[in-house]
């Protein structure tokens, strides 16, 4: 028997069109805008100005407190200026604009495509790199990553898991990461259980990746304390709680962090990102997106340099669909419509995924049947109809009661809806206003 | 490509399904026992179906329309599915004039009173059987004899009742039995009664289908099914001459319609497996206390009423697990 988490998840078709798409390296723009925040936290503060200079991995704006991040230029050229400019939320959002010119990289930076295994740094130094070279979750968390790395007080890791699930339908980045940079995700891998000081690393990868995990199982022999994991595939094993709970066994206990458990989770591509900033002196400036849909004339994976708008994206992969009616940055459970295909690719983005006019706009809601279905695909044990009905009636001391906090906001419960109920919709605005509530109690 | 992007929140797909689509699961669930009655009744069978069903479309279209001034929705599919679990509920030879009444009651009192589709308390199918047996006790349980070889004028009551009736004269179990079918003959439909209730197989039958269609789960139906059954074997190891076989209990009176058909609405029944569990040891309580003590030779039609008023309270106080609220954690990784 598979491994997996118990209670909820749903099984939406997988459409992984790009799954056997080779990554290829999509050609620098002739412009990019590189938002200030890309993470959750402060905003980093912009060290340029208007008519520097900037090389490929130059910092350009610093971290502006512990839970925050730097951000390095991706490209070099000369910094046109610093404006708002909507990013994929659609609100305008300071960045840096940057005109290219050639490709100059920092000279520390080691550009050879070599492996290298060896490393002698110790837990604080691999710590304290990573938070130098901008490292955040780049599974679409963007937490930044040093954050996780450094436990509460009173609180001690004892497994690190990589989280090369990727659940939602359609993506493929992280599972064209694995086949393609096996050796340094688990080089990677020991690097940051060096950083946490645990003996135990284990990969989760869902069953519908069998190359992966054959690869990976074969490789990680030569890893001391990797394991990797095959689990039975359901949405949404890649949540953090779900992955932990399929994995180990433990539960997060409700409000607080996957460390409590003495668990600590990294995305894949959060792992070769860690392996590139320190055995190849690389700060974090590009990333791998997939370009999706059903569409879409050649479904994609690339490396691309943060900033470069998600046109040039869509060009690459065979230009927009005629009867294209919603572009997602993300996956479709949780992705973000975006507002126009001008907003650049940032540290968050795994995929970009085009939807037809057709698939667009939801079906007309009806009542509900009481059917019960959202309760049972629910993985945080939540009755979401019940939430969507106290968010809908702003009856929030109730809803913080039947634990609306809980909520990972997988969509699951939508998506299952057979009444086409908007239920994660009122949850969120439930959630939001509670939230609200609890930090007016806190202060 | 037109002018402006759609812009909503995830999720951005939908798994398709939808209640029209559930509903009709239901309706092809009931499909084989409708046949049989049908096989079993003749055409009688396929009167009282059409009638339920046209009446329940009926008063739904026109009660929205007329006195709810909304928009009617008669094609989702959930009238249809009342009609028929009436006309299930009714025997072959009802008037057509108690028939459509039936469906007034079912619809206009049992659904459309608390607000339609979702809101109603109780079954509608049972608001309706309820109010008939209520005002028509007669009608209501003369059923046509279960004899396939020709018309038929003769009326029975239905096994149940025939035992009831040996027993409170005092003639014992085994002497009553005689003159009926036998527990593998009911279990292949040669119970007499009304429509839906005589071939306990078939209705396993829909069951397993909409239990494999995720049209419900096995909660409700299994831990009736569970409760009768234990109860049932508890008196008649006591006594087997003063009551039946938990075998007998479970092929007749309506308990596998009940069970898997009416309990199991999805508008009435409670929204998670702890809470479904109660109310199905609840409903089988109920009914087996009826059947044994009761007045009625059968109880399942008021045991699932009677829940049905209980299930706001199970929905309220009965939570299902969270994530994150255990106590003693598992160690292994």
């Amino acid at each position: 028997m598979l491994k997996t988490f118990k209670v909820g998840g749903v099984h939406p078709p997988e459409n992984k069109l790009s799954a056997d798409k080779k990554i290829e390296v999509l050609p620098i723009p002739k412009t990019v805008f590189i938002p200030v925040v890309q993470h959750i936290g402060a905003p980093s503060t912009a060290v340029v100005n208007k008519g520097d200079v900037v090389k490929t991995g130059q910092i350009i704006a610093k971290s502006s407190g512990f839970v925050s991040t730097n951000i390095h230029s991706s490209v070099s050229g000369k910094v046109k200026k610093i404006d708002l400019s909507p990013d994929s939320s659609g609100y305008p959002k300071l960045g840096i604009f940057i005109d290219v010119e050639g490709d100059h990289w920092m000279e520390e930076i080691n550009r050879s495509e070599e492996l290298v295994k060896e490393f002698d740094l110790d837990g604080p130094q691999i710590v304290q790199k990573i938070q130098e070279s901008g490292i955040v979750g780049m599974g679409g968390a963007t937490f930044p990553s040093h954050v996780k790395l450094v436990p509460p007080k009173g609180m001690k890791a004892e497994i690190l898991l990589i989280n090369g699930v990727e659940c939602e339908p359609y993506l493929t980045s992280d599972h064209r990461l694995m086949m393609e940079k096996a050796d340094e995700i688990l080089v990677g891998t020991q690097l940051l259980m060096k950083a946490m000081n645990v003996e135990k690393a284990a990969i989760g990868i869902e069953n519908n990746k069998p190359g992966a995990i054959q690869l990976l199982t074969g490789k990680a022999k030569h890893y001391k304390g990797i394991s990797v994991v095959a689990l039975k595939d359901k949405y949404p094993q890649g949540g953090e709680k779900q992955l932990i709970k399929a994995v180990t066994g433990r539960e997060v206990p409700s409000g607080g962090l996957p460390i409590a458990v003495g668990a600590v989770v990294s995305n894949v591509g959060t792992v070769f990102a860690v392996y590139e900033a320190i055995q190849k002196n690389k700060p974090l400036f590009e990333r791998v997106v997939t370009v999706t849909g059903k569409e879409v004339k050649n479904p994609s994976n690339f490396k691309v340099r943060i900033g470069t708008a998600t046109s040039e994206l869509i060009e690459a992969a065979g230009g927009l669909p005629e009867n294209t009616g919603k572009i997602i940055s993300g996956g479709p459970m949780m992705g973000r419509a975006i507002i126009s295909p001008d907003v650049p690719v940032t540290k968050g983005t795994s995929g970009i995924l085009i939807i037809p006019e057709t698939e667009a706009k939801r079906k007309p809601y009806r009542e509900c049947i009481r059917c019960s279905r959202c309760v049972s695909v629910c993985p945080m044990g939540l009755e979401p109809f019940l939430l969507m009905t106290l968010g809908q009636k702003q009856i929030f001391d109730r809803a913080e009661n039947e634990r609306i906090m809980n909520c990972i906001e997988c969509g699951s419960c939508s998506y299952t809806c057979p009444s086409y109920r908007p239920i994660l919709d009122y949850i969120r605005f439930g959630k939001a206003k509670v939230g609200a509530i609890i930090r007016t109690r806190k202060k | 490509m037109s002018n402006l992007l759609t812009i909503s929140p995830s999720p951005h797909i939908h798994s398709g399904d939808s209640a029209r689509k559930i509903m009709f699961r239901v309706v092809y669930a009931l499909i084989p026992a409708l046949l049989w009655s049908v096989f079993v009744f003749g055409p009688d069978a396929l009167r009282v179906t059409l009638i339920a069903v046209v009446a329940c479309l009926a008063f739904e279209y026109v009660i929205q329309k007329y006195l709810m001034k909304i928009k009617p929705v008669i094609t989702d599919g959930s009238a249809l599915v009342t009609g028929i679990l009436l006309a299930f509920n009714m025997p072959a030879n009802l008037p057509w004039w108690i028939i459509v009444i039936g469906a007034l009651a079912s619809i206009g009192i049992g659904k459309l009173s608390f607000g339609g589709l979702g809101s109603n308390i109780f079954n509608p199918a049972l608001v309706g059987r309820a109010f008939l047996l209520i005002s028509f006790p007669v009608q209501m349980t003369s059923w046509p004899v279960n004899n396939r070889s020709g018309i038929d004028a003769v009326t029975s009551a239905t096994p149940l009742g025939i035992i009831k009736e040996g027993i409170a004269n005092g003639t014992p179990v085994s002497e009553i039995l005689k003159s009926l079918p036998s527990t593998v003959e009911m279990l292949f439909g040669e119970n007499g009664g009304s429509l839906g209730e005589i071939s306990a197989i078939l209705l396993i039958l829909g069951g397993l289908y909409m239990l494999f269609t995720k049209v419900i789960t096995w909660h409700i139906p299994v831990s009736i099914i569970v409760t009768v059954g234990i109860v049932a074997s508890a008196f008649w190891l006591v006594n087997p001459e003063v009551y039946i076989s938990p075998a007998y209990h479970l092929l007749t009176g309506g308990l596998m319609l009940g069970a898997i058909f009416m309990a199991t609405d999805m508008v009435t029944s409670p929204m998670n497996p702890k809470a479904q569990m109660i109310y199905g040891v609840g409903i089988g309580l109920i009914t087996i206390s009826i059947r044994l003590f009761g007045a009625y030779p059968e109880g399942i039609s008021f045991a699932i009423l009677i829940m049905n008023a209980v299930v706001p309270l199970l929905n309220r106080y009965i939570k299902p697990k969270r994530f994150g609220e255990i106590k003693k954690q598992p160690i292994k990784a």
